[in-house]
């Protein structure tokens, strides 16, 4: 963080010695300062009062999200849960770029977000690996169009196709593969193009228990080797649970913020895990709320029509 | 193994039947040509470079016009498929023109351009252009939404993301139309050149007719035959194996 912000918070603690406060020792000062680092540090990403909505017809507006506001600290794992149809996955939409904002802010860094960028790649829900391409030339394409030079794209593309223990595949095409190799090719394509923040809408979804449960073991350990931020959507309260370290939890539509969780379970977490079991149960309470009030609106739909 | 076989016992009696008809004169020989005149025909030809000539003449244009109506087609295809404006007014213009025969172009293109290579090149064009823009226009719409995203998502845009995502993403859409764009320009070009164009295969054929020479008329019409097999049936075949193959679509052959 090398942001002029920075500057401040060093000079901070200067008003915090007022007379109320003895200045205690070295070390509990220190404490201090990284206290202030912490509250004062620019988060990497921030939302502030997002909302969107769109025109369904030419009379009704839906309000998809609804004052969204937080913010995501660098190499922090947040995870969003939410019933389907809250906006999880617009909202990634929205941090990615390829969708704008009806009003609010979207920040990175501080700096509003204008269209996509390679600073923050989303995985989404089906992939998007393109077919015509092998595995090497998928996890290279980001590269490509950032303009790095051949030698270093091949590089990057051995390391994280070793990172992701995909290497022997490299010259596959994506029908070749399972669908947890091709979550796996995903991940190595997105990482490859270094961005500060990875936004993953539920990738493993659609995968059985024993893949997912060895992805959730190594997107935590290239999680912990790449220090990325994360920002992982899910339906799935326990996935969130074991993987985050903090949950958010969206409401029905309109997406709100409803509640916040911090996760302070310690690392590797296993889903199985009681403690796991335990938040995911507080969470899923809320949750329940949520998707009642859905399955209420749908079938209230329903009898309209 | 078997179907080779099939094929080979096919052609032989087929051949030895006409054979056989030749032998018992049933018609004088400039009505119904011998098997071995043919031949004959066709070794003189290639011997004294003619077809060759020819062959590479009737290419040539084929290249050009064909080439110009796929860089055209594309480009009016994806302007189509993109625009809601082009699609009702241009779109809807093309699909009623297609029913119109290649060869129906032909007098404006000698009243505009007289007997040169342009007119020719001008039926090839306007013969294969339609079926090329039509299936990229389809092409584009069919494409999956999510390509265009993942690739706008990685750092693509513009022409690069036209390059390197739109195009290849929607090549097994258009690879049909290109196959059918060339068997159009083929056609044309062919009859085009039966008309009034030196050289080429048309002319060669009709050559045949004017001499009264049976044997040529035949010749010619087996290499239009082999020439046109060769690229349609092989050459883009080949491509379209390779992209299914490519794209997992491929059924088991």
């Amino acid at each position: 963080m090398t942001s002029p912000l920075r500057k401040s918070v060093v000079s901070v603690p200067v008003e915090h010695r007022s007379p109320h406060r003895p200045v205690a020792s070295y070390r509990e000062e220190l404490a201090v300062i990284s206290e202030l680092d912490l509250a004062l540090k620019v988060p990497k990403l921030a939302l502030k009062n997002v909302c969107l909505s769109y025109a369904t017809n030419s009379h009704n507006r839906l309000v998809a999200l609804k004052n969204i506001s937080l913010q995501v600290q660098p190499g922090e794992f947040l995870c969003i849960v939410g019933p389907s149809g809250c906006g999880k996955s617009t909202l990634l939409h929205l941090i990615a770029g390829l969708h704008q904002q009806s009003s609010g802010d979207v920040l990175v860094d501080n700096t509003p977000v204008q269209g996509p960028g390679t600073d923050r790649i989303l995985i989404f829900q089906e992939l998007g690996l393109f077919p015509w391409l092998t595995v090497a030339q998928n996890v290279e394409f980001g590269m490509r169009m950032k303009g790095i030079a051949k030698p270093q794209r091949d590089a990057n593309v051995r390391d994280y196709l070793r990172l992701v223990h995909l290497h022997q595949f490299k010259d596959s095409y994506i029908h070749q593969l399972s669908g947890g190799m091709r979550q796996r090719v995903a991940l190595a394509r997105a990482l490859a193009t270094e961005p500060d923040v990875l936004l993953m809408d539920e990738p493993f979804a659609a995968l059985d228990a024993q893949t997912r449960d060895l992805l959730h073991d190594e997107l935590e350990r290239i999680w912990a080797k790449t220090r990325r931020t994360i920002i992982f959507v899910t339906h799935n309260v326990r996935e969130a649970v074991r993987l985050g370290d903090r949950v958010i939890l969206l409401t029905f539509r309109p997406g709100q913020v409803k509640r916040e969780y911090r996760i302070d379970l310690p690392r590797p977490r296993h889903l199985e895990d009681v403690h796991v079991a335990c938040s995911a149960r507080e969470i899923l309470n809320d949750l329940r709320e949520e998707i009642n009030k859905s399955i209420e609106e749908e079938y209230g739909l329903e009898a309209h029509a | 193994m078997k179907r080779t076989l099939r094929y080979v016992l096919f052609y032989s009696s087929l051949i030895g039947l006409w054979a056989l008809l030749a032998k018992l004169h049933v018609w004088p020989p400039y009505i119904f040509p011998t098997p071995w005149g043919v031949a004959e025909t066709l070794r003189s030809g290639f011997a004294d470079h003619s077809f060759w000539v020819a062959i590479a003449v009737s290419m040539r244009r084929m290249l050009i016009g064909y080439g110009v109506s796929v860089v055209l087609g594309l480009a009016l295809g994806l302007g189509i498929a993109s625009n809601k404006f082009l699609e009702q007014t241009i779109g809807g213009l093309l699909v009623s023109l297609q029913s119109l025969p290649s060869i129906c172009w032909l007098p404006i293109a000698v009243l505009w351009f007289g007997l040169t290579e342009k007119a020719i090149l001008f039926v090839v064009v306007m013969g294969s252009l339609l079926s090329v823009t039509i299936s990229m226009e389809t092409g584009r719409k069919q494409l999956p939404k999510i390509y265009t995203m993942a690739g706008r998502n990685l750092g693509a845009r513009g022409v690069r993301l036209f390059w390197h995502v739109t195009l290849p993403a929607s090549l097994p859409y258009i690879v049909t139309g290109l196959k059918q764009g060339w068997a159009f320009a083929w056609r044309s070009l062919i009859s085009g050149e039966m008309i009034f164009v030196t050289l080429g295969l048309g002319q060669l054929l009709m050559m045949g007719r004017d001499l009264n020479d049976m044997s040529q008329v035949i010749a010619v019409m087996i290499l239009i035959v082999v020439l046109g097999y060769l690229v349609d049936g092989v050459f883009f075949r080949t491509i379209e194996r390779q992209l299914q193959q490519r794209w997992g679509l491929a059924t088991a052959a």
